[in-house]
């Protein structure tokens, strides 16, 4: 009996303590989150202040998307050197990375943690659609500003409910409009066989792509899934040929992109067109395919790849060189995930500059209120613009070529918006 | 081109990937031939194999080289996991040691991450490009190769199965440990020397296959699942039911995406299942394997 009671006592005593403390917490957080005045009364100011801005980032630093991961070190090599140059209106950035390994449930935990822990002014960025996907909802409740996130799922930009959200690069049916554009332009009487992966991703693209030929003398004569769990597209790409089709779509992420390359430049009797997408266009997907295999091959870019010498003597790129030698001497200049890295975190200091009030709200406002924003490390021709019926930042690009060892870029950018119309769900 | 031809076509690609499982199938047979037990990690020992194989040639070796070395390396390499992870828990029931199978699974997968990073690795291909025109119909050289290969391994593994004293030595281990002890075969050895050459054959499936699926390590993630139905469908402790049960599964698994419209490409990852279960339910032991009498 006396056991009891001093159970029941104890219990108690936590319970008060526990409410106090909650309660100390709860007010500590309400004068932090509503010290905003004047004309910004009543806003969120968590984790900026007149000399600092807490940034948290969620990449797959390990796991089988770690490829991308390095991008976190291309914003960070970009914070540093606006650092080293007085901060972003004076204030000093602080860029908290986090790894959820591209899985989900760890992309929720790391968020919560960003959020709750570290207090981040804003979560920039969150990587991949799965890991966004997952914590966009948290994030939303807790009025957590969550800009410019690292993946070209046209939900981002298309939903009303998650006003704290916001794309940035061109999202896939913008993707798929530009080969559209192309297709119409240069082949308006293609037959076009698609390899798809089954899931979002893929089907966001092959959407996008059959909605923008619709009506055209263009016409998709067979279809092919792969699962990610698949050994090979090799059966896939056997039964496209089949078709006879003269313009291969290939919607693949990179190993299956290697995969459908190499079957492609193995088959002698069918010698489409063959358009990769973006997802798929980097080095380390046509390298192991031999650059003889990939000739000719085309896709669509957005911004200035570091590895091609046409940009070696742009301003920007000679900045982003020497800020990643000084900053991330671990991170290779010539791989285009880093540049990627750096332009978003510089789009992000634009969009920073235009904050009417030094606040989540004000970023909130801010990145879907821009109007033709230059950023250095996009092609020229590929502005921001955002609205308040326009989530998608970015909606242009330009075609590109595989000749000899690289891309080259060719025809006029494509503005999609302006070809095709905003984009609805 | 026509309908019968077309079909060849289809059947052709099903043998080649049906090839590929059946390399797989044949080291997951061996090794329970050896140890009785289903190993997991298998096809991550294999992709471990192979970047072993991928790292000579990367620092100059050439292939025909670097290939004999690798499969040095991979039966040295299989003997040592199964001194170091399997030996502690020998005794225990056998889900313990599929438990333990699958957590080198994870971890294997994750070292190879962590070494070589998860971007895809060209492989040198030791056949000749282009392929052959039989009337129509479009074969690879390098599924020819491949096919080539498996049948040369089955072979040898029929051989030592059914005619060297070590193979009746590893069937008296396998069926019963303690009285083969008894009777004076060392049998940590022999278990060793099972992880070792069955890591060998896996070594072999992971350096034909790479050229065509780009090495990187989730590679055998997918092909391990085709090679249990495989090896399943021909039973397992058969090499003949491994690769017959492989190149069975390829076919029926392309047939079904081209030409079944329900499944199309969508749905054929399920082949694989349905055949496991179907096997399990009608024929347990597989269609060459022979069923395990207990003595009552």
């Amino acid at each position: 009996m006396r056991k009891t009671t001093a159970l029941r006592a104890a219990a108690a005593a936590t319970a008060a303590l526990l409410t106090a403390t909650a309660c100390s917490s709860q007010r500590g957080q309400d004068a932090q989150d509503t010290a905003a005045g004047g004309a910004c009364k009543g806003q969120q100011t968590t984790g900026i202040t007149d000399k600092t801005i807490k940034l948290g980032g969620i990449y797959p630093l390990s796991g089988p998307a770690s490829a991308y991961g390095t991008i976190s070190k291309g914003v960070a090599a970009y914070f540093k050197y606006v650092n080293g140059k007085g901060g972003i209106d004076g204030r000093k950035v602080q860029f908290i990375v986090r790894d959820d390994g591209y899985q989900p449930p760890k992309a929720v935990e790391e968020a919560r943690r960003l959020v709750e822990q570290e207090k981040v002014f804003a979560v920039f960025q969150t990587l991949g659609t799965p890991s966004t996907a997952a914590v966009w909802d948290y994030l939303n409740k807790q009025k957590v500003p969550q800009p410019f996130v690292a993946t070209g799922a046209s939900a981002w930009g298309t939903d009303d409910k998650h006003p704290w959200t916001v794309g940035w690069q061109p999202n896939y049916v913008a993707e798929a409009r530009v080969y559209a554009k192309f297709l119409k332009d240069e082949r308006h009487k293609a037959k076009v066989a698609v390899l798809y992966q089954n899931d979002d991703f893929g089907k966001d693209l092959l959407g996008g792509f059959k909605k923008a030929v619709a009506g055209s003398g263009i016409k998709v004569v067979a279809e092919e899934s792969y699962e990610v769990t698949d050994p090979s597209v090799s059966a896939q790409m056997a039964s496209l040929a089949r078709s006879k089709a003269n313009v291969l779509l290939d919607v693949t992420t990179p190993k299956f992109g290697s995969q459908a390359l190499a079957a492609d430049a193995k088959n002698t009797k069918w010698n489409p067109l063959h358009i990769v997408n973006n997802v798929s266009s980097s080095a380390a997907v046509l390298q192991p395919v031999g650059f003889k295999n990939v000739q000719g091959v085309v896709s669509a870019t957005y911004f200035k790849d570091p590895a091609d010498p046409h940009w070696a003597d742009d301003p920007e790129m000679k900045t982003y060189t020497d800020a990643l030698h000084k900053y991330a001497p671990d991170a290779d200049p010539a791989n285009q995930f880093n540049a990627y890295g750096w332009a978003v975190a510089s789009s992000l200091h634009k969009a920073l500059d235009t904050m009417k009030c030094p606040t989540r709200e004000g970023l909130r406002d801010a990145v879907r209120n821009l109007k033709d924003v230059k950023v250095g490390m996009l092609l020229p021709g590929v502005t921001m613009s955002t609205g308040h019926d326009d989530a998608f930042p970015l909606e242009t690009m330009q075609l590109m070529r595989f000749k000899g060892e690289r891309w080259q870029l060719f025809g006029k950018p494509v503005d999609t918006r302006k070809e095709f119309g905003p984009l609805t769900k | 081109m026509s309908a019968v031809t077309d079909l060849l076509q289809q059947v052709v690609e099903g043998l080649g990937s049906g090839a590929v499982y059946a390399s797989l199938a044949l080291a997951l047979v061996l090794i329970h031939r050896f140890t009785g037990i289903v190993n997991f990690a298998q096809g991550e020992l294999a992709m471990l194999s192979t970047y072993v194989a991928w790292q000579l040639v990367a620092s100059g070796m050439p292939f025909w080289l670097a290939l004999p070395v690798t499969l040095a390396v991979s039966f040295a390499g299989g003997m040592l996991v199964e001194r170091i992870v399997i030996r502690p828990v020998q005794g225990a029931p056998e889900l313990t040691v599929v438990i333990v199978t699958v957590g080198l699974f994870i971890f294997v997968n994750a070292l190879a991450g962590l070494i070589w990073s998860f971007t895809v690795k060209d492989f040198p291909q030791p056949f000749p490009d282009g392929a052959i025109d039989l009337s129509g119909v479009r074969v690879d050289w390098s599924t020819l190769g491949i096919i080539g290969v498996v049948a040369v391994v089955m072979g040898l593994l029929y051989l030592l199965f059914q005619h060297t004293s070590i193979g009746l030595v590893m069937r008296a281990v396998a069926c019963n440990p303690s009285s083969a002890r008894l009777s004076g075969i060392r049998v940590g050895r022999v278990l060793m020397l099972g992880w070792g050459l069955a890591a060998t054959v896996g070594a072999v499936s992971g350096v034909l296959v790479a050229p065509v699926l780009f090495l990187e390590p989730n590679m055998m993630g997918g092909v391990l699942i085709y090679a249990f139905a495989a090896a399943t469908l021909g039973g397992f402790d058969s090499p003949v039911g491994a690769v017959v049960g492989g190149l069975f599964v390829g076919v029926a698994e392309t047939l079904t995406g081209a030409y079944v419209d329900v499944i199309g490409a969508d749905l054929k990852v399920g082949v694989p299942l349905v055949i496991i279960l179907a096997v399990l339910l009608v024929r347990p032991q597989g269609l060459f394997g022979r069923a395990a009498v207990e003595r009552a």
